[in-house]
């Protein structure tokens, strides 16, 4: 056995299913000198890899897990560990055959095989299943099954043929050495190891490995049960570990799938069972491994009622016996995501909380973001950066994960709100808030008022123009309040909680060149310009897009968003020179908005500075005095309208907002929420979201949010930008080009109106499927109201052929056909094209 | 006839034994509890003896070993329900009694010994207090017009004891293979009402000081050597187990 080296290029803590793909994928781009370690043996050390259920559904609602599931099959089949066996999803109730509806949208939105089919189809297939028992089902052809461990065993090999690996098992790491914030040594109890780069792989011992760095990794060790029942002589007459389709029970969170001769049965239906990484046993204390704790019975007997009802003949067989049961460890996170990405600490990375499903798919996307900087798949979703820090406390992540445990086999829907551990961050003006009925939504913890209760009152004032929705689903965690607050908004002015943007500040010799290498736009203007700008990765994809404004000749201000702002925070981090600062000004700077055709009479009435157009131009900042309090003023909109976002001290926030409300009143102004700001002022602007339009996929050309001109100054992802412009200058066509399409008839068969929420595919309009230049079929990014168009606006990539204005293409909802038009291609907006209302 | 098969909630060994801080007990944290494999094997001889009853005296969490002992085919259960920990043999064995007279019993299996305590106890002392014959350390056990047929394996060979009922059998592992509970006998065992019961008496406890763990056994791992060097040392003891000719 290999002894542990002195020194390492990198440093791979783990060897599941992540680790070793990350290994390869490390080796295969070229990577020398990589030292893998593990405290157990090989090739099954322990960790929850040895005990994976490895069964792989490829359909899951986000793109992101989505790609790299996929991804993730093709290196399997590509290994030779797949095999197809085909999958079904059950629907006891008709919530549930609803659920698998959108299930198809997001199959045929990612262009995955799928098909809704009967009980008998299902019996067909399944012939011990009980058809009694559900009334239809989600089919998957591709789905199957893989042998993880042989994987990973081929995988290390793969990097150890190039000569690019050194693996050394049973050797326990014991701390990790920081220096000047880059990560420098590994100690462990067979030696220390120097070296450059620390991916930490190891599961459910991540947080721990995390913590002797100082970095919390902020996942928890959660069970899930899982039996084997056999031999089943209905299963035993069959070659091979696989002959059925695996059947998930979604009503009642199981899943049956078989293995050999035995039917394994998993629950996500018990209680949530959580353990922390330091209570995990070691080896010599387990009876099967760390991470096979011992079954607790009592938790899984309702599960077990449940898989009887559904395989009576085939559980109940003669002679089939549970021999096998384990409370098997897996890990979760506080939103659901994996954790990817460089820590905070230059060098030590993470890949973790990541299912079998994921693994390899994983280990490429990390390796090529190791070595390029950026992966072909998204995964900024993942990103450890995007923690905020409440969210790195370990009571967060036990909380939230026992109340997301159970969903999941859920129905979730996308606008879904935890309920455990908010109220982590409040805006000064919380109480006010509550007065006025707000109703909260969190993003990075913060409560933001999505609506306001106190603004129903216009729903009789606005009539059917709120765009009412009757069906449940569609109008779930939202309300035509939000409607009626944007058709004020536009029609007087609205004032808008903004308290969440993350903010920081640069400041010093270096900030000009720091911002500069990072944004796409020229920063380099006069001291009170504000800019919009892109930021991309060096292969020219989307990071971010935010807005700076330049303080002063060395000190620039740049806000973006809450949800990514802890990754934009890290990204410029990384870009600031030495001697230079960079300065969270989150929790001490409020943002409040104030927009609408009457946002100047209302600012020009609490101050003496000139606001009028010609005082105070569009994308320019500076310092006025409202009532007294010295507010930093930004005229810039989000939702199309004339008006500004004020920065006010947080001691004064909630005074500034109380003036603004009582003011503004009398112009007619209310409260307005994010369900505005977010969506419906937005959308009627073409205004695009990072997360939603704007991803590393996409780019500035197929956003359409190139600009005639190329700063000369050099940035991240400069060639590739230039590159996309030479293409399209030359007459090649993009790859997709951002659309909105109007849906021109919401009647769905029953006769209700349907509408909506986002994620639907488009397709032709008779169903025929569209696909991009990269192969993609198109989706809608953001769904929402445009009041006032009264029409709902669907944002899409489509290929350039069909983004057209005029065309005629349909959206699929809940597996219906709906009529759309494409309304404005690139950068145009369908409300105010021409943008008069920002004067 | 009916037989009575006791068990006992103990931590599973099979893996490195923890001890809980005090001493008193192993502690089962990551290895979970179960009952011994003696145990696993009475109750399987009781399942095919047929009218089997198992009992235990434990706290609430000792149900979980009846209810183990229901879904592999035992038809009723009994608990006492106490702190397993502050009885000591000749208690336990005051309390098997009171539920073999109550309940018309006849047969009496149990484990060779405890798993956690190794005590080899409470067998003999229920076979005196009831006055009944004793067969110790039997792996297979059977019941043919009121004789009892128990086989042991001794260090002087193999023994076979007939003895009248009612008797009292304690058995060690390797004759059965206890089965594991099916599915419908696990959803069976879970609706079989338990019947509790209080201790008859107080306690005079186990008189146990604490327990230790042995110390670890000294590595038996020999380095032959490292790299082609070793080739000659591996050689040679190949050819002294006989694995290579000389």
């Amino acid at each position: 056995m290999a002894t542990v080296p002195a020194s390492a290029k990198v440093v791979v803590i783990g060897a599941g299913i992540v680790g070793n793909s990350l290994v390869h994928h490390l080796a295969r781009l070229g990577w020398r000198d990589i030292v893998q370690l593990d405290k157990g043996p090989l090739p099954n050390p322990g960790g929850s890899t040895g005990h994976a259920s490895n069964f792989i559904f490829t359909v899951d609602h986000s793109r992101e897990i989505t790609d790299l599931t996929l991804d993730s099959v093709k290196q399997y089949q590509e290994m030779g560990v797949f095999t197809q066996s085909g999958g079904f999803e059950l629907a006891r109730t008709e919530e549930r055959m609803e659920e698998l509806r959108r299930r198809m949208s997001s199959a045929r939105a990612w262009g995955i095989e799928a098909e809704l089919v009967s009980p008998d189809f299902v019996k067909e297939k399944v012939p011990f299943i009980e058809t009694d028992q559900f009334i239809g089902a989600f089919w998957t052809p591709g789905v199957g099954v893989v042998d993880s461990l042989r994987a990973g065993t081929i995988m290390r090999e793969r990097a150890m043929e190039l000569d690019a690996l050194t693996v050394v098992a049973n050797v326990e790491v014991t701390g990790l050495d920081v220096e000047g914030g880059r990560i420098r040594r590994v100690r462990t109890d067979g030696g220390d190891i120097e070296t450059e780069y620390v991916v930490i792989a190891c599961g459910v011992w991540s947080p721990k490995i995390g913590d002797m760095a100082g970095v919390s990794i902020p996942l928890t060790p959660a069970v899930h049960q899982m039996i084997s029942v056999g031999p089943c002589p209905q299963l035993a007459e069959r070659e091979g570990e696989i002959s059925f389709p695996i059947v998930r029970d979604m009503d009642t969170f199981c899943y049956e799938r078989q293995h050999g001769a035995d039917m394994e049965v998993g629950s996500y239906a018990h209680r949530a069972i959580l353990h922390e990484p330091e209570e995990i046993p070691t080896i010599e204390q387990s009876k099967l491994s760390p991470t096979e704790m011992p079954f607790t019975s009592d938790d899984f007997d309702p599960q077990l009622e449940q898989a009887y009802e559904l395989m009576p003949e085939l559980l109940g067989a003669e002679g089939a016996e549970m021999r096998y049961a384990i409370n098997g460890l897996l890990s979760l996170t506080c939103d659901g995501w994996p954790i990817l990405g460089e820590s905070e600490v230059q060098g030590l990375w993470t890949a973790a909380a990541v299912w079998i499903k994921e693994g390899p798919g994983v280990g490429r996307a990390v390796a090529e973001w190791m070595v390029n900087g950026h992966s072909e798949i998204d995964v900024s979703h993942s990103d450890i950066a995007r923690f905020h820090p409440h969210q790195k406390r370990r009571e967060h992540t036990r909380l939230r994960t026992t109340e997301s445990f159970i969903k999941t086999y859920g129905i979730i829907h996308p606008a879904e709100q935890y309920e455990s551990d908010r109220d982590q961050r409040l805006a000064p003006m919380h109480e006010s808030q509550k007065k006025l009925g707000a109703v909260f939504f969190e993003t990075g913890g913060w409560e933001r008022p999505f609506w306001y209760e106190s603004n129903a009152a216009l729903l009789d004032q606005y009539g059917d123009a709120v765009m009412p929705r009757e069906h449940e689903w569609d109008s779930r965690w939202w309300s035509p309040i939000i409607n009626a607050e944007h058709l004020r908004m536009r029609e007087a002015a609205g004032v808008i909680d903004l308290s969440a943007f993350e903010i920081f500040d640069i400041a010093g010799p270096g900030a000009l060149a720091a911002v500069q290498m990072t944004c796409v736009a020229q920063c380099d203007v006069p001291v009170g310009k504000v800019v919009y700008t892109p930021v991309l990765d060096a292969a020219g994809g989307f990071r971010s897009d935010l807005t700076v404004m330049r303080l002063g000749e060395d000190h620039f201000r740049v806000v973006t968003g809450a949800a990514h702002g802890p990754a934009d925070r890290q990204w410029f981090a990384r870009h600031v020179p030495d001697g230079t600062t960079l300065t969270s000004r989150t929790d001490d700077v409020v943002t409040i908005g104030l927009w609408g055709p009457r946002a100047r009479d209302i600012l020009a009435g609490l101050t003496s500075d000139d606001v009028t157009d010609g005082g105070f131009g569009f994308l320019t900042c500076r310092e006025i005095q409202v009532k007294g309090t010295a507010v930093l003023a930004s005229r810039i909109s989000y939702v199309g309208e004339l008006g500004w976002e004020l920065y006010v001290a947080a001691d004064d926030a909630a005074g500034v907002w109380d003036t603004l409300l009582e003011s503004g009143a009398a112009h007619g102004a209310v409260p307005v929420g994010i369900g505005v700001y977010g969506t419906t002022g937005r959308i009627e602007k073409g205004y695009r979201a990072f997360g939603y339009e704007l991803d590393a996929e996409r780019s500035i050309v197929e956003a359409g949010m190139q600009r005639p001109k190329v700063k000369a100054a050099d940035f991240v992802g400069r060639d590739a930008y230039l590159a996309q412009r030479a293409r399209l200058d030359s007459g090649e066509a993009p790859a997709s080009v951002l659309c909105t399409l109007v849906v021109d008839d919401h009647t769905s068969a029953s006769g209700v109106k349907r509408y909506m929420l986002g994620g639907e595919p488009i397709l032709r309009r008779d169903g025929g499927t569209l696909t991009d230049g990269h192969g993609h079929h198109p989706y809608v990014t953001t769904a929402g109201s445009a009041p006032s168009l009264g029409k709902h606006l669907l944002l899409a990539y489509l290929p350039p052929e069909e983004a057209v204005i005029g065309n005629d293409l349909a959206v699929s909802y809940m597996e219906e056909l709906y009529p759309v038009t494409v309304g404005s291609v690139d950068a145009t907006p369908l409300l105010d094209p021409a943008n008069e209302r920002l004067r | 006839m009916s037989t009575l098969v006791c068990v006992k909630r103990v931590v599973d060994s099979s893996s490195e034994v923890v001890l809980t801080e005090d001493g008193q007990a192993v502690d089962g944290r990551y290895a979970g509890f179960t009952m011994s494999a003696h145990e696993e094997c009475a109750v399987e001889l009781a399942v095919r003896i047929g009218a089997a009853t198992v009992m235990t005296l434990g706290d609430a969490d000792a149900v979980e070993q009846l209810r183990a002992a229901l879904a592999v085919g035992c038809e009723a259960a009994t608990h006492v329900v106490a702190d397993a920990q502050a009885f000591g043999p000749a208690d336990v064995a005051r309390e098997v009694a009171a539920i073999v007279r109550d309940g018309g019993h006849d047969l009496v299996l149990l484990g060779n010994d405890a798993a956690d305590t190794g005590d080899f106890q409470v067998g003999i002392r229920l076979s005196y207090e009831l006055g009944w014959p004793v067969v110790n350390g039997a792996t297979l056990v059977s019941v043919d017009d009121g004789v009892v047929t128990a086989e042991v394996d001794g260090p002087d060979g193999h023994e076979t004891y007939r003895v009248p009922l009612p008797a009292v059998v304690t058995v060690l592992e390797g004759g059965v293979a206890p089965r594991y509970p099916s599915v419908p006998g696990r959803m069976k065992a879970k609706k079989v009402p338990i019947e509790e019961r209080q201790p008859s008496a107080a306690p005079a406890g186990p008189a146990r000081v604490r327990l230790l763990l042995p110390p670890p056994a000294p590595s038996t791992v020999q380095v032959l050597g490292k790299g082609p060097e070793a080739a000659a040392a591996v050689v040679d003891l190949f050819e002294q187990l006989g694995v290579l000719a000389r």
